[in-house]
């Protein structure tokens, strides 16, 4: 396979003959975030061509939810996007109530909206450690999952696990909350609220951090809608989608979420959507746990749900964009298709437009500020 | 009685194998000092299972390295490949020869050291050129020609930096240039060369913000990514030697060398040396990395020219007052000092609003 054309380029420097460079970068790599492969053409520091290539972590998840059925489906969204378990869990089984036509009690919906905000948190956390990192900056992360940590406990004492939680059914969640999770969670949130300053101050007005994110990565509105750009990358375009207000489902439109929206589109613009969005996400919470409702968790659902022959789709906000699962039904236990529509595999497809032109040190602050997650790449 | 240790054949090899030693055991140090120093700003507790409070880890470390397997890969350019790391090496332990550890404790007293040190420090380029090249890889080779860039770059602007105490003293031999500190530090009265110094240092070294001959996130380990073992562990030990000899020369040339109080010289010189090692810890554990293309015009356009602003200021003033420059050269460069710090984020990296107007808002 010849991914790249290769043809030398004339030098500025009159009898020295210059090559451009074919540098592959991964999938064993430390900042390609899992198993991502870039084939990049540089001429000397400045990369000229960048192809990805994905696919090395492809599981056949869409054939593994027709293969199972309904209810063990929820378990495999958690590897699917694995920094937003209970998002995609909550994707997931809003596909399936939609196929049911179920109404969910108030309870569960405020329950699932305050892990999956709690979870953007989390998810938002580990970009930023992740990201700095990148940038060669090795302490943030610390900060960042000592934070994430928090919230990965409490997800423990919601469904048993840290981290594939497997806390959403059909028809509400696994449990009520615990006893003392809420008040911990206040806590959480009270402390986490200055956590956010504190990171903002330490990392966003560092002026080597300013340097290698202002500028770089830089995307149109245009450009970004054009290539189905959604989530946080599209907001730091200045195009206000966000699903929770534009598609609004669960509790959402009730808490009157507040998009968050930078106009300059490069890589400092969606660090500084993320980091509003965790302030956001604090909001929203502490909102959902004023209006909690009481009453049951779940519905009341057959041991074996067979949903009637239909397709639904279903799409949430995750932290990384429009979390979409489409799932037909031929009335049998299994889905008999199911389709996940992943925001990290369309808004990988930019990366070559953001990159051309730019220089190597570009290329992960790049590729870490559009924020991928290779498990939803490849699914 | 023959004074056995007034030869100089007898110092020279002494003073070597002290230097080892002492570059050896500063290294068990330094590893052990530089994890705690990162644990303790990362909010974690770092080494704590081998020996007591995690002690004997860096001696752990050395184990695991001396019996690692050395691997040389079938396409490398195997003697050059070999020589790097020998290359890279000795002229640091060579650079120790002329650090005035105390008034007494000085291998030479060469009366051009400071030339000798930038002479040293030029040659270091050569090894990382060798180990980018010969190890036939990709990342290595970009590693390796970011390092000549990056080292070559700085040179001048330490030298530019190292002219400063040289005319404050009147003289190239470091011992010289610490009896010139006997009333005063040079620090007071040229701080200013001092930060530049060390910035150049840092690059110099490798170091965070400037680490991007090896930018593990970029290069997966830059020139050293096809070494492993006890070839890695020169490398490593080049690194952190390189380290010792730029606290050591700030010590040296701005805080007075062995100069303190009650405590042997010695004792003040090491304990000097250590305060700028931890200052390099912990500028490793804060900052974010450059860019190539930034570190270059940081170090042409901005600390070149500012030492060298400096070099002709502080020589008019020594020029004009030749009795009673202290005084003024001190306010003017301190001055200087104060005003590119507090303009060094609008002057040196102007704050680039991104221009927004190109794009509407949707939706």
């Amino acid at each position: 396979m010849k991914l790249i054309e290769h043809h030398p380029i004339e030098s500025k420097v009159a009898g020295l003959r210059t090559e451009e460079m074919l540098l592959n970068m991964g999938p064993q790599h430390p900042s390609t975030h899992g198993v991502l492969r870039l084939v990049l053409q540089i001429s000397g520091e400045t990369v000229t061509d960048v192809t990805p290539v994905i696919g090395y972590l492809h599981r056949g998840m869409e054939k593994i939810f027709e293969n199972r059925t309904y209810l063990q489906g929820i378990r495999y969204t958690n590897n699917i996007d694995y920094l937003s378990q209970m998002i995609n869990e909550h994707a997931f089984v809003g596909a399936v109530e939609q196929l049911l036509n179920l109404d969910v009690p108030r309870r569960a919906e405020y329950i699932r909206v305050i892990v999956d905000e709690l979870q953007r948190i989390a998810s938002h956390l580990v970009w930023l450690g992740t990201y700095l990192l990148d940038l060669g900056a090795f302490t943030p992360i610390n900060y960042c999952f000592r934070d994430r940590d928090e919230i990965l406990e409490m997800f423990e004492t919601l469904g048993g696990s840290r981290f594939n939680v497997n806390y959403m059914r059909v028809g509400g969640v696994l449990a009520d909350l615990p006893m003392g999770f809420l008040g911990r969670l206040e806590k959480f949130l009270h402390r986490f609220i200055h956590t956010v300053d504190e990171l903002e101050e330490l990392i966003g007005g560092n002026e080597i951090f300013e340097v290698r994110t202002m500028n770089v990565g830089r995307m149109s509105p245009e450009l970004g809608i054009a290539y189905g750009i959604s989530g946080p990358c599209l907001r730091a375009s200045g195009v206000n989608f966000d699903i929770r207000t534009f598609r609004p489902y669960s509790i959402y439109p009730e808490l009157g979420v507040v998009p968050q929206v930078e106009v300059s589109g490069d890589a400092f613009a969606r660090y500084q959507v993320r980091m509003n969005e965790m302030r956001e996400s604090v909001r929203l919470i502490q909102r959902a746990i004023e209006g909690l409702p009481g009453g049951p968790v779940r519905a009341r659902m057959p041991h074996l749900l067979r949903p009637p022959k239909g397709e639904s789709y279903y799409t949430v906000e995750s932290p990384r964009g429009e979390m979409g699962y489409y799932l037909i039904s031929d009335g049998s236990t299994n889905p008999y298709r199911a389709k996940v529509r992943p925001p990290c595999f369309v808004n990988l497809q930019i990366l070559p437009e953001l990159l051309r032109g730019a220089r190597i040190g570009d290329v992960v602050s790049v590729l870490g500020s559009i924020d991928i997650i290779l498990g939803e790449v490849d699914r | 009685m023959f004074d056995f240790l007034s030869q100089e054949p007898v110092r020279v090899v002494l003073a070597l194998l002290l230097t080892f030693g002492f570059l050896i055991g500063s290294m068990l140090i330094l590893l052990y000092l530089e994890r705690k120093i990162a644990a303790f700003i990362q909010d974690r507790h770092g080494p704590h299972h081998v020996g007591k409070w995690g002690l004997l880890q860096a001696v752990a470390d050395t184990f695991k390295l001396l019996l690692k397997e050395d691997v040389i890969s079938a396409n490398v350019d195997r003697r050059v490949f070999i020589m790097a790391p020998v290359v890279f090496f000795s002229p640091v332990i060579a650079a120790f020869a002329v650090l005035p550890f105390s008034k007494d404790l000085t291998a030479i007293n060469l009366n051009v050291g400071v030339i000798y040190l930038m002479a040293l420090g030029s040659l270091d380029v050569l090894g990382l050129i060798m180990a980018g090249w010969s190890s036939n890889n990709k990342y290595s080779l970009i590693g390796g020609f970011r390092a000549a860039a990056q080292m070559i770059s700085y040179e001048l602007p330490l030298g530019l930096s190292f002219v400063v105490p040289v005319m404050l003293a009147g003289s190239l031999s470091l011992v010289d240039i610490v009896h010139a500190q006997d009333h005063y530090w040079f620090v007071l009265i040229q701080p200013l060369a001092l930060v530049t110094m060390f910035t150049a240092g840092l690059a110099e070294t490798n170091r965070n913000p400037f680490d991007l001959p090896e930018a593990e996130s970029e290069l997966v380990a830059g020139f050293m990514t096809e070494y492993s073992g006890l070839r890695w562990a020169m490398f490593f030990l080049g690194e952190y030697g390189n380290m010792i000899v730029v606290s050591s020369v700030a010590a040296t040339m701005f805080f007075g060398g062995w100069h303190g109080w009650l405590l042997p010289g010695i004792l003040w010189f090491l304990a000097k040396v250590y305060i700028f090692l931890c200052l390099f810890m912990w500028i490793r554990s804060t900052l974010p990395r450059l860019r190539a293309d930034q570190l270059m015009s940081f170090g042409w356009k901005v600390l070149i020219p500012l030492t060298l602003v400096n070099l002709v200021v502080t020589s008019f003033v020594i020029l004009l007052l030749p009795d009673a420059y202290q005084l003024p050269l001190g306010i003017i460069s301190w001055a200087l000092m104060l005003a590119f710090v507090f303009s060094f984020r609008r002057v040196v990296f102007p704050r680039r609003v991104s221009k927004s107007l190109e794009f509407r808002r949707t939706a």
